[in-house]
């Protein structure tokens, strides 16, 4: 059986095309991936023109909103690059320089203002955006949206805790200022505290009791405006989530990106190289004469599933290496996710051989190959509460027959300790790679 | 015309290096063998011949071991098999594909001979020696038949099965394969060869096997297969004229 696989291997060191996909790919997909997934995401530049006069402070309620830190909250997720003009904003655009602009118009600071009147106006900025990119348009949509969230939030703290001094006015009393006047304010208690002072000197008659219902009235006021400041406070952030995680531990984003890619070109290696592998064997006419009183049908299958299971791991772990060279991967954990690798690797190439010893030629080997695992594999990578009860059933009875989800579970769990279950992937993958081992050899009957 | 009796020619040497008796094969219902009776002697080369579809593949494939014969018997030792096409691996060289089939005869038993050894002497043999480091995929169709029988040749077989050998190669070519597959006949090999080409079996067999719809209906010399067309009235002709004629005269 060494022979068979030393032969195997000869035969693609003898393919040049072959074996420089084999090199090139994983360190290709490795600097790809890798450059991609330590690329600074906050670096969106949006122009920003702000027309509002300089140092205008956004003030309402005696609560007041540096435009600095409007700025600040705007361009905390984007790299802000200052227009002079809407125009001049509208050219960088235009050309390219800034993927959005943020055109602040001069009455933003009235109007907020306004929102503590009895008038008020809502206040709006202009955000300029390059139509001619789909994806960069929906990305910096998403972006302007996150940012322009927070600035409003900001702004609905801020008129929250104006509205609830206005509140604590009524209710405390105080003095308050009106165009430059002190006004001084009774407030609600302490009117209640003077009615009940005056209440019982009066009296009995109409008087008495139409003071008691005052009393009354704003005791009841009282305890009811209480409540307001909370509720205030609430529509601020009107739901507060806890994020608690049950079940299933999911990996982390690195790590499962990092499994995804790892997955895929283990997948694409392995299945590709023993099926096509296998078919050849046929159409070289070889597999006949090897099978006459040579080697056994079951020793040429685990001879193909040899080679795809060390060349498909040794591609993987290039790719992991590579890697590893702009993510951080637990190197303390080599021992689990090279044990992931190898039993993808032998899930996949049993896999692999069942499909080239169905197919019977390369070209349908390969052909059948791609067909098969670019859908089952993005299926796999569904999100279960993405789809319909029955939909979702569906994905995971195909994902649980093809190896890649579990070698996908497997990969994240050897690479992350707080990653999904090592083990079950494991085992799983083991029973997969006796099914489709057991496939293939049925299949090789009538090679 | 009438039919024709069977006619059987005693065999050459001392006796049966291969003998098949009453060998029977089915594919999905369909007869390819019925009850075949064969056999080839020791240092004798016998032709099978047939029309397509004969069964002549498939009988070569059961003399062979490679597949079984739904009923009847197989006897001889020693038995190696030549396929139609080359069964090689066109990316390895000439002396690449030697040692792989080397070292698995080796390690299945087949020969106690070196692997090193065996790919030296069949390098010799087929006179590739100064090609071994070339892909097999680059060398013409008669040296790819000739590593292919090579390999044949290499656990030292008493008996050697070829199908179709000279298909596809040009008359040069030809003349060197059995030039080559003759020498091996004159140290004592016994060659059974499946062909289309009667001028070929008249000219390599010392003996005759027609097979046709799974039957074996002449074995003999080429003459006394026109003498037996002759006989019952046939045409008197070249062996391909008295083939055809004895077909006819058999219903195929």
């Amino acid at each position: 059986m060494r022979w068979l696989l030393l032969k195997d291997l000869q035969i693609l060191k003898r393919s040049p095309l072959q074996l420089t996909l084999l090199i090139l790919y994983p360190i290709v997909i490795a600097l790809l991936v890798g450059f991609a997934m330590t690329r600074d995401q906050d670096q969106t530049k949006v122009a920003l023109y702000n027309a509002m006069p300089a140092g205008e402070p956004l003030g309402f309620g005696g609560e007041e909103v540096d435009g600095n830190e409007i700025r600040d909250q705007l361009c905390g997720r984007v790299d802000c690059v200052e227009a002079d003009s809407t125009a001049d904003a509208k050219k960088m655009v235009e050309s390219g320089e800034a993927t959005a602009a943020v055109i602040v118009p001069e009455d933003l600071g009235d109007k907020i203002r306004s929102l503590a009147s009895l008038n008020p106006e809502s206040p709006e900025i202009q955000i300029i955006v390059n139509g001619s990119d789909a994806v960069e348009s929906r990305v910096t949509d998403d972006r302007i949206e996150a940012m322009l969230g927070e600035a409003n939030l900001l702004l609905a703290k801020r008129l929250s805790e104006g509205a609830k001094e206005y509140l604590d006015l009524i209710l405390q009393g105080g003095e308050f200022d009106l165009l430059g006047q002190q006004i001084e304010v009774l407030g609600l208690k302490r009117s209640e505290q003077i009615l009940k002072q005056i209440e019982p000197k009066l009296p009995p008659g109409t008087d008495r009791e139409q003071l008691g219902r005052a009393v009354r009235f704003a005791h009841l006021a009282t305890d009811n405006l209480d409540l307001a400041g909370p509720l205030l406070t609430a529509i601020t952030e009107p739901i507060k989530a806890e994020k608690v995680e049950v079940g299933d531990d999911a990996p982390s984003l690195d790590t499962f990106a990092i499994g995804v890619t790892v997955a895929f070109a283990l997948m694409f290696v392995t299945v590709l190289l023993v099926a096509g592998s296998l078919a050849l064997e046929k159409e070289e006419n070889a597999f006949t004469r090897l099978t006459a009183g040579l080697v056994s049908r079951g020793q040429i299958l685990v001879s193909k599933v040899g080679l795809g299971t060390v060349v498909g791991f040794v591609v993987a772990l290039i790719l992991l290496t590579g890697l590893g060279l702009f993510v951080g991967i637990e190197w303390g954990r080599a021992p689990y996710w090279l044990l992931a690798l190898i039993f993808g690797a032998a899930a996949f190439s049993a896999g692999g051989a069942a499909l080239g010893a169905a197919a019977r030629e390369v070209r349908a080997a390969t052909l059948a190959a791609v067909m098969i695992c670019l859908p089952v594999a993005l299926l796999s990578l569904v999100p279960d509460d993405a789809v319909g009860p029955v939909i979702e059933t569906a994905i995971n009875l195909v994902s649980a027959i093809f190896p890649f989800r579990p070698t996908l579970d497997a990969i994240t769990g050897g690479l992350e300790i707080s990653g999904p279950t090592l083990w079950l992937p494991l085992l799983h993958l083991v029973i997969l790679t006796a099914a489709y081992g057991a496939l293939a050899r049925l299949a090789l009957r009538r090679f | 015309m009438g039919r024709f009796n069977l006619v059987q020619t005693p065999l050459t040497g001392t006796g049966p290096a291969l003998a098949a008796r009453g060998v029977s094969k089915s594919f999905d219902g369909r007869k390819a063998l019925r009850g075949v009776d064969f056999e080839v002697g020791t240092g004798e080369v016998v032709a099978l011949i047939g029309p397509n579809g004969a069964g002549k593949t498939t009988l070569l494939s059961i003399l062979a071991g490679i597949a079984e014969p739904d009923s009847g018997e197989v006897t001889g030792n020693g038995v190696a098999w030549v396929p139609q096409q080359a069964a090689l691996y066109r990316r390895l060289g000439v002396r690449e594909n030697l040692l792989l089939f080397a070292r698995l005869q080796h390690d299945a038993g087949q020969t106690g001979e070196a692997p090193e050894q065996m790919v030296t002497r069949m390098l010799e043999l087929t006179g590739l020696g100064d090609r071994a480091g070339d892909q097999v995929g680059t060398l013409s169709g008669g040296n790819q038949q000739r590593v292919n029988i090579a390999i044949g040749l290499m656990a030292g077989p008493s008996v050697l099965l070829l199908d179709e050998p000279s298909v596809g190669l040009d008359p040069a070519q030809r003349e060197r394969l059995w030039g080559f597959v003759l020498g091996l006949v004159g140290e004592g090999t016994a060659v059974a060869f499946s062909t289309h080409d009667i001028q070929e079996a008249e000219r390599y067999a010392e003996r005759i096997v027609v097979v046709a719809e799974g039957e074996g209906i002449f074995s003999g010399t080429a003459d006394a297969l026109r003498q037996a067309v002759e006989v019952e009235g046939g045409p008197a002709g070249d062996l391909e004229t008295s083939f055809l004629a004895y077909l006819r005269g058999r219903g195929h």
